[in-house]
């Protein structure tokens, strides 16, 4: 038998038939829904009196809208309140699991994947949100789709999709002191640019990926979307396995033990091919910061800001002066020079236990700096709060300065109150810099937890090998 | 969904690249839980000079100048060209959604983010990719002369210019054949149940703590 990479054979395994011109009809075995692109999907299956397929399917909560101070007061914005109340119903009317707003459970979809067990090796796993590529951390073919599909995968549970070309990202070696899964993915989104994967499912292999935990696995993952390809994912190991036993939506006994030994097969084979092999050594990569509105704008902390003039063409050289602009910056500057207004560390790319004990630990007998006027540290789940709490970090974070927050997107894209005023400048952990995401005029450059906290107590970029 | 057969239309150019669904419909108006409305809002930071907020009246908020889809020889566009990597970031709807509710019916660019592009089809609206020196030339064509209007033809698969030239595009033939009659997916696939049940049977019994 030919040898075959993870994606194929994930793929292979859910293939339920083929139109004759290739697309497949993909069986899928989870789906998340959230409040923001579901309404007009349950209001579509309403409408046309259709089902869901399979409820068990299903897991539901709302994050993009939900308000991370005074919780007990509800949502005051109307407009926020009426679509989450619109998901409490139609989970209510389908009988769809979902944790509700003041559900200890309830958090960012993509970590409350995970942290229930609920996605697991082998898996399809879709939502409406391109942030799902994160599960493929768990050898899983996990990827966004839009409302459409979200209604299509209800009364389906299927979905027609081409397969993608395959992609292999190397990452050998060792990775410096204070660099982060975070800066790995940046670094090859600067690398191969945000097309640079489109088309493609990316799998992340090497020496530095195997040594990650599964957070920052699901670091990568999660941005694999920001270069462009719909899945990033990592194959089976030690880490993966152990991460998912006794989680709760995790199988037990005789059943845990042949998925475990399925799961262990979840891997390329030797001699796979792939259709493009991108390598990126561990060694050279340096904390990364993003300088413009694209997180291919992205340059080591040690670095300047870029000269147009440089740029390799002329639509690179337009967008780059665009983005200066945007950016209220100037060519030449070096990061460390450029001061932040506000930080948020969060998100579905870093708000995780070990993303929190990383920032926490550059907080830690420190204080965030006058010029800052606001760092929000909102963590990704109920339960990861409890585990920070647990640990003291919310101490640590409340005694530096910082504000301890209830989970939620928050200030990734400000649906809720969480957001930049026009010119303000952050520090950010999430996944995106572009024109406007975190608030109107707002200008965003995407770091690390420990260089957002950094940031924070510096009140300007800062080396974090410098500070730790 | 609306067929999509053939389309002529005026072109409006919007020439930067890794224009992302943030900037096509920034996310204050993603906490509709409706599927229509959101053309007014289009493009909403860079059409507007003041700030967007869901239930303003458009028609009064004062337009940018400098945006090219504000200049009065673009109005009524249907056509959008574009640059790479057009729709890329978050895999909202409302993007297609709002482009659709604008006007737009078709789309040219040398990229698109994937699921943009799969969205747009879902919507009734074709994106067409041309190659990077193609779409050049179209902007050059769109710019030099007001009024230009492409017709696009997805039964032949080209892109006639005014003055007779056209261009093959490829599209997967079965969002062609979908496109065409306006298909509903959800209906085609529902004429596969007894495949999908038989898939699930056999995963039951080879995996079955996936059906817990």
């Amino acid at each position: 038998m030919t040898a075959r990479t993870l994606y194929d054979k994930l793929w292979d395994s859910h293939v339920v038939d083929v139109a004759p011109d290739g697309t497949a009809l993909i069986y899928i075995d989870r789906h998340l829904v959230h409040e923001v692109t579901s309404p007009q999907a349950f209001e579509g299956l309403k409408i046309a009196g259709r089902k869901p397929w399979r409820v068990a399917s299903v897991l539901a909560t709302p994050d993009h809208n939900v308000p991370t101070t005074g919780r007990d007061q509800g949502i005051a914005d109307p407009v926020s309140r009426l679509q989450v109340a619109t998901l409490d119903a139609n989970c209510r009317e389908f009988g769809l699991t979902e944790f509700r707003m003041d559900d200890a459970r309830q958090g960012i979809v993509h970590v409350i994947g995970p942290e229930q067990g609920f996605t697991q090796p082998g898996m399809t796993l879709v939502c409406g949100d391109s942030h799902t590529s994160t599960h493929g951390a768990f050898a899983a073919l996990a990827f966004g789709i839009g409302t459409s599909e979200v209604e299509h995968v209800l009364a389906t549970q299927c979905l027609w999709q081409k397969k993608s070309r395959s992609m292999l990202v190397k990452v050998e070696g060792e990775l410096g002191r204070g660099v982060t899964a975070k800066d790995i993915v940046l670094a090859l989104i600067g690398r191969i640019g945000t097309a640079g994967g489109t088309g493609y499912a990316i799998e992340f292999g090497g020496s530095a990926i195997r040594a990650l935990s599964m957070e920052g696995r699901m670091t990568i993952c999660n941005m694999a979307i920001e270069a462009g390809a719909r899945a990033g994912m990592v194959a089976v190991d030690e880490h993966t396995v152990d991460y998912l036993h006794g989680r709760p939506y995790a199988p037990r006994g005789a059943l845990w033990d042949q998925a475990v030994a399925y799961w262990r097969s979840l891997r390329s084979d030797e001699g796979a091919r792939f259709d493009t092999v991108v390598e990126l050594p561990a060694a050279g990569i340096r904390p990364q910061v993003t300088w413009g509105t694209s997180p291919e704008m992205v340059v080591p902390v040690d670095g300047r800001v870029p000269d147009p003039a440089e740029a390799p063409d002329a639509v690179k050289r337009g967008d780059w002066e665009r983005a200066l602009q945007y950016m209220g910056l100037k060519p030449h500057t070096p990061v460390s020079e450029i001061p932040v207004d506000k930080v948020f560390i969060g998100s579905c790319t870093n708000s995780r236990i070990e993303d929190l004990r990383e920032a926490a630990a550059v907080a830690k007998g420190r204080r965030v700096a006058a010029g800052v006027k606001l760092a929000l540290v909102v963590p990704g789940s109920g339960l990861v709060k409890h585990q920070a709490e647990a640990e003291g970090l919310d101490k640590i974070f409340k005694e530096a300065g910082f504000e301890w927050r209830e989970p939620g997107c928050s200030m990734c894209l400000a649906m809720n109150d969480d957001r930049l005023e026009p010119g303000e400048r952050c520090a950010s952990t999430s996944n995106r810099n572009f024109e406007g995401r975190q608030g109107q005029g707002g200008r965003t450059h995407l770091v690390s937890p420990a260089m957002a906290a950094a940031a924070a107590v510096f009140g300007h970029f800062v080396d974090v090998r410098d500070v730790q | 969904m609306k067929p999509f057969v053939r389309h002529e239309g005026l072109v409006a150019p919007l020439d930067r690249a890794n224009v992302d669904t943030d900037a096509i419909i920034p996310k204050q108006f993603l906490k509709s839980i409706k599927r229509t409305g959101f053309g007014p809002n289009a493009f909403d930071e860079w059409r507007y000079l003041d700030r967007g907020e869901p239930g303003q009246d458009c028609s009064r908020r004062p337009l940018n100048p400098d945006f090219v889809l504000n200049q009065a020889r673009y109005r009524g566009a249907s056509i959008l060209l574009a640059r790479e990597n057009f729709g890329c970031g978050s895999s909202r709807e409302h993007a297609p959604w709002a482009l659709e509710d604008y006007g737009f019916r078709a789309l040219i660019a040398p990229s698109y983010a994937d699921i943009f592009y799969n969205n747009c089809f879902k919507n009734g609206i074709l994106p067409i990719v041309l190659p990077a020196p193609v779409v050049d030339q179209l902007f050059r064509e769109t710019e030099a002369s007001p009024g230009y209007a492409l017709t696009v033809d997805l039964e032949a698969q080209t892109v006639a210019t005014p003055n007779g030239e056209a261009f093959a595009f490829e599209v997967d033939a079965e969002r062609r054949h979908r496109l065409l009659h306006g298909l509903d997916d959800i209906g085609i696939t529902l004429t596969h149940v007894d495949k999908i049940r038989a898939y699930e049977a056999r995963r039951r019994q080879e995996t079955p703590w996936l059906f817990l």
